[in-house]
């Protein structure tokens, strides 16, 4: 099953077990997505359980945080991650407070799906990761899956998750896996790790990493796309990596990074949003705090360049494997 | 360039010639199944029941019994006297910040009791008078402003940004505005049930100008929601008059056109017109023509804040110039011409308010002033999610308790 069918399935399953969820956003109705991800939802469960909205992001997330206060389980879609900033005033001054502020009195319940990242030459507006901004912002969770068993399963905890969550869609995965070798013909889904995605209901809990690969001489942290970047990387390096897939950066899963690092001693953190201020700047601040006196080498990042998305020079742009055998050669080395 | 500016400023005499030239205008009162085309030039007059006289007259009289009427009295007194005590506290110290309702007690207090349970208000900041209305404790109240150990948000929001879900009370918040399109939202999954219950939203008059305004009138209209959408009017924005949010131009009731939604600008300052247009819109909504857009026309007789001095900004007599008169004062005259009430039973009552009020406040005081008396710090790491996450577990740790 690839990614879109994975999301699908997780969304019909929903909305077949609780007739509270919802699904709303952008072309998401008759049309079924731009990604298809929404597909026959409307036909099977009805207009008013899945239906298109106005293009207005804002909107979309304050009437989607009024539903959830009301007891709803509204998923709403965002077409684009990078289409998100008109809604960021209701996702971090609203669905992120909303429980603190009233102390439990209220609650926002609400799933936000947005496509994320780079990869098919979408250009600066369709091709951007801003995790980090919502990775910042106490009372949202942030969840990014890398393969399709993983975005069925934490898609459903994040329906059934009491508070809100940020659901980044690794869009170069939704057809199929992407090491970053560009040049090579797309893969289908079938026969991948995590392709094989079970019918019915189950979940993949927030907060749980995965370790991919298990290895003694580094520990690479990655998430969605850059999973796949990163195996490419650690098999042609030939360093001995263990590589961990985050799946949510928050929660985090801190237990399975700080044992893995204090286990090889060296670290590399990637991820396509710019470098300066990036997710992975916490994740190495975290080792920095916990692992110190275990660690061998100086923790480094490769993640996109301090720029905008540029779109003609998308491979140039996207973390490459290449980088991630240069650095796992150069941490190897200490 | 144009940049608008108020007819008076500080050192002038207020001058609100075109407010009493709206005052005279009858209103007709439409079906609530008429259609919005036909109801375009209802948001350029002014909803009125009480006249200078204090006597009823016109379509919109709400033909509710006395009894309302002095209910509705007794609790924006009730809220007029927590204002000013409060605020009186705020000034000695024993809170940080306070804000008060003053001239527009109706429209907390109305709404409160036009509406019904079930239903969900999404107020603004000076609507203490819905949880009045509704007999929520003011010990809580004042405890909420205090931020003691009793709080009932744990000392986790400023002073008067309450929430009381099991009274209908959306919880509040300082940014303004960021709520009314969850009303809309509240309203459709209501829709979505098959339930009766409705929303109403508010938003101030400064506040029509976020896309979060706009955007809350779009969902509504294209998804028919039964909700009420209200503007609170009351001609400034801490020193921003209502022409910087484009009354020079328009009234704020008619941006509901553009939307389909029928726009009704209602004096503020008059229970029985604020009641009988909160019924006809409520009804509307429960039979399912949609949603209403409501400007309450009034006048902030107060400060923004306890932060700010009107002075500063607006003649000093503006406050009790305003034609519209006081929301208590009308009804007041209005009752007691109708031979339903007197003024001797008026200060029996607020002498009792008086002496509730301040019961009220004295046990909060024993409990605690704000720094005197706090919920468990560890507390503060209570709610962020609906399960702590390590990173507070560990913050806690950190902080040595």
């Amino acid at each position: 099953m690839s990614l879109v069918h994975a999301l699908n399935s997780a969304l019909d399953v929903m909305m077949e077990r609780d007739p509270d969820v919802l699904i709303f956003g952008e072309d998401v109705g008759f049309f079924g997505g731009v990604f298809r991800v929404t597909d026959g939802l409307q036909e099977k469960h009805g207009r008013h359980r899945c239906f298109d909205t106005p293009l207005s992001e804002g909107g979309i997330i304050a009437t989607g945080i009024g539903m959830a206060a009301e007891g709803l389980r509204p998923v709403a879609e965002i077409q684009f991650a990078d289409y998100i900033l008109p809604a960021y005033d209701q996702l971090v001054s609203e669905a992120a407070r909303l429980r603190y502020r009233s102390n439990n009195d209220f609650q926002a319940p609400i799933t936000v799906r947005a496509p994320y990242g780079g990869g098919i030459f979408g250009g600066q507006t369709h091709s951007q990761s801003p995790e980090a901004i919502f990775a910042h912002v106490t009372g949202l969770k942030t969840v990014i899956p890398s393969n399709p068993y993983d975005a069925k399963g934490l898609l459903i905890s994040a329906i059934e998750c009491d508070d809100p969550v940020i659901f980044l869609e690794p869009k170069r995965l939704y057809n199929g896996p992407f090491d970053g070798h560009y040049d090579k013909p797309l893969e289908p889904w079938s026969e991948q790790y995590g392709s094989d995605v079970p019918a019915g209901y189950y979940s993949v809990p927030l907060g749980k990493a995965q370790i991919i690969r298990s290895g003694s001489e580094a520990t690479v942290l990655a998430y969605g796309t850059m999973v796949h970047v990163a195996q490419a990387g650690i098999k042609e390096s030939g360093v001995d990596a263990e590589l961990i897939d985050l799946r949510s950066i928050v929660p985090l899963d801190i237990s399975t990074v700080e044992e893995s690092v204090k286990k090889t001693g060296r670290c590399l953190i990637l991820h396509e949003a710019s470098k300066f201020a990036g997710f992975g700047a916490e994740l190495s601040a975290l080792i920095t705090e916990r692992c110190f006196y275990h660690l061998l080498a100086p923790t480094q990042r490769v993640a996109g360049w301090d720029i905008p998305y540029p779109h003609a020079f998308e491979w140039d742009y996207f973390p490459s494997p290449a980088r991630v055998v240069t650095a796992l050669q150069s941490l190897a080395a200490h | 360039m144009h940049v608008p500016e108020p007819k008076t400023r500080p050192g002038d005499s207020p001058d609100f010639s075109e407010i009493e030239l709206l005052k005279f205008a009858p209103v007709a009162k439409p079906e609530i199944s008429e259609p919005s085309e036909n109801l375009r030039q209802l948001p350029f007059h002014l909803v009125r029941t009480l006249t200078d006289d204090d006597v009823a007259e016109g379509d919109w009289i709400p033909g509710l019994s006395a009894s309302v009427y002095r209910k509705a009295l007794e609790y924006m007194t009730i809220t007029r006297v927590f204002d000013e005590k409060l605020l009186r506290i705020q000034r000695q110290g024993k809170t940080s910040f306070f804000l008060t309702s003053r001239g527009e007690e109706a429209l907390g207090v109305v709404p409160s009791l036009a509406l019904r349970d079930g239903d969900m208000c999404f107020p603004t900041y000076r609507q203490v008078g819905w949880l009045i209305a509704r007999d929520y404790p003011l010990l809580k109240l004042v405890n909420q402003i205090f931020n003691n150990r009793e709080d009932p948000l744990a000392g986790k929001q400023l002073p008067v940004l309450y929430s009381a879900k099991e009274f209908g009370f959306y919880s509040l918040s300082g940014n303004v505005g960021t709520r009314f399109g969850h009303s809309v939202g509240w309203a459709m999954a209501k829709a979505y049930r098959g339930k009766p219950d409705i929303a109403i939203g508010f938003i101030g008059d400064g506040s029509t100008a976020e896309g979060a305004f706009h955007e809350a009138l779009t969902f509504a209209s294209v998804y028919n929601a039964p909700v009420i959408l209200g503007v609170t009017n009351n001609q400034w924005a801490i020193s921003t008059f209502s022409g910087i949010a484009s009354s020079e131009h328009t009234t704020i009731a008619a941006k509901g056109i553009a939307y389909g939604i029928p726009g009704i600008r209602v004096d503020g300052n008059d229970v029985l017109a604020v009641f009988s247009v909160l019924d006809w819109a409520a009804e509307r909504a429960r039979a399912g023509f949609g949603a209403t857009l409501i400007e309450f026309f009034t006048y902030r007789a107060g400060a923004h804040s306890s932060s700010d001095d009107p002075k500063r900004y607006r003649p000093a007599e503006e406050p009790t110039s305003w034609p519209l008169g006081d929301p208590i004062d009308r009804l007041k005259n209005y009752l007691i011409k109708a031979g339903e009430w007197s003024a001797d039973q008026h200060e029996k009552m607020t002498k009792a308010i008086h002496s509730s009020v301040s019961e009220s406040i004295k046990e909060a005081e024993a409990i605690g002033v704000l720094g005197k008396s706090k919920p468990p710090v560890a507390s503060m790491f209570d709610g962020v999610f609906s399960e702590p996450d390590w990173r507070n577990v560990e913050q806690l740790k950190e902080l040595g308790i």
